[in-house]
């Protein structure tokens, strides 16, 4: 293994987990809905991150394809999760309001 | 005012998981390369039908997953639908916006379409078509149409699901000839990824639209709205 790849692959893996890191405290920390739904986003992209990393395998051979298809994968349900979740909360505020 | 457990306990512990996956990370990518999934994957992709390996994992080696998938973003949109109807979101755009959008809206399905075709051997598919016509439907719902150009309910109703039915009813087809759930025969392997991957696209485009007006779509759209 090269230094290169090694670098490369550290520093996007190292990225993913901060931003694991940085959603996981927002979503423990803040309270309104909307702030927890961008924070377990903001985590999702950080496992993205990591997942995209051990693909790598340098610039002269193919990335592995299971984590990419993972990855497609890994958006798909994200963003179903989150369009579920947000009509969710539309309905709590909308039922929220008469009292 | 500093409280204890947010500002000390939940930080220090996440810097201990911080450091903990770190390592972890680096053990996993500095470690013995095993026997590795993708040596095989990447060994069997001239069988698959696609010489993308990506789509080849996607469409073929897991393809159950996939139809999973979309099977979850077809629940999800049953959760939306079940919460009420869309609201009336959006006022009619303005003369420039709607200018633009009458001439993104084609430009996006044009992309779609390339994107679903270059999938088989290039980085593309099903999902990023799909997502294109996503798009064009959310752009559309932006400039005031109602129903983000799609079609009326019961119809609605049929094209979300086609994604789902069109995958499972091939994998049964081929369960019942007798090559297994979605064991796809080799020479047949290309066309039956193109018509799933169609069939996927265009249920994931309209899933994704649908998803984004938040709601039961209205049943009849007004004339004029339907795009």
């Amino acid at each position: 293994m090269t230094d290169q790849l090694l670098y490369a692959q550290l520093l996007y893996g190292g990225s993913g987990i901060i931003l694991v890191l940085l959603g996981l405290w927002s979503f423990l920390v803040h309270a309104p809905l909307l702030r927890k739904l961008i924070a377990i986003n903001v985590m999702g992209a950080g496992v993205f991150l990591i997942l995209v990393a051990i693909a790598y395998r340098g610039i002269d051979t193919p990335p592995d394809p299971i984590p990419h298809a993972l990855v497609l994968t890994g958006i798909v349900v994200a963003v179903s999760a989150t369009a579920l979740a947000l009509a969710f909360g539309k309905r709590l505020d909308q039922d929220a309001e008469p009292e | 005012m500093i409280r204890p457990l947010e500002h000390i306990v939940i930080p220090i512990g996440l810097i201990v998981v911080g450091g903990l996956l770190g390592w972890s990370f680096f053990l996993a990518v500095t470690g013995e390369a095993g026997d590795r999934l993708a040596s095989v994957a990447l060994a069997r992709v001239p069988d698959s039908g696609v010489s993308n390996p990506v789509t080849s994992v996607l469409l073929n080696f897991r393809a159950y997953d996939t139809l999973l998938e979309l099977a979850v973003l077809l629940s999800a949109l049953l959760g939306i639908w079940s919460l009420g109807a869309a609201g009336p979101g959006f006022q009619p755009a303005a003369s420039i916006l709607d200018g633009m959008v009458a001439g993104f809206v084609p430009l996006l399905i044009l992309s779609a379409g390339y994107m679903l075709w270059v999938g088989a051997y290039a980085p593309g598919g099903a999902f990023q078509a799909g997502a294109l016509l996503g798009a064009a439907g959310v752009m559309l719902a932006l400039a005031g149409h109602r129903n983000a150009g799609l079609p009326c309910e019961s119809r609605l109703r049929l094209l979300v699901a086609l994604g789902v039915f069109v995958f499972a009813m091939t994998g049964l087809l081929l369960m019942v000839l007798g090559d297994g759930f979605l064991t796809y025969p080799p020479g047949l392997a290309k066309w039956l990824i193109l018509i799933i991957e169609t069939a996927a696209t265009l249920a994931i485009g309209a899933t994704l639209a649908a998803a984004y007006l938040g709601g039961r779509p209205a049943a009849h759209p007004t004339s004029g709205e339907t795009a």
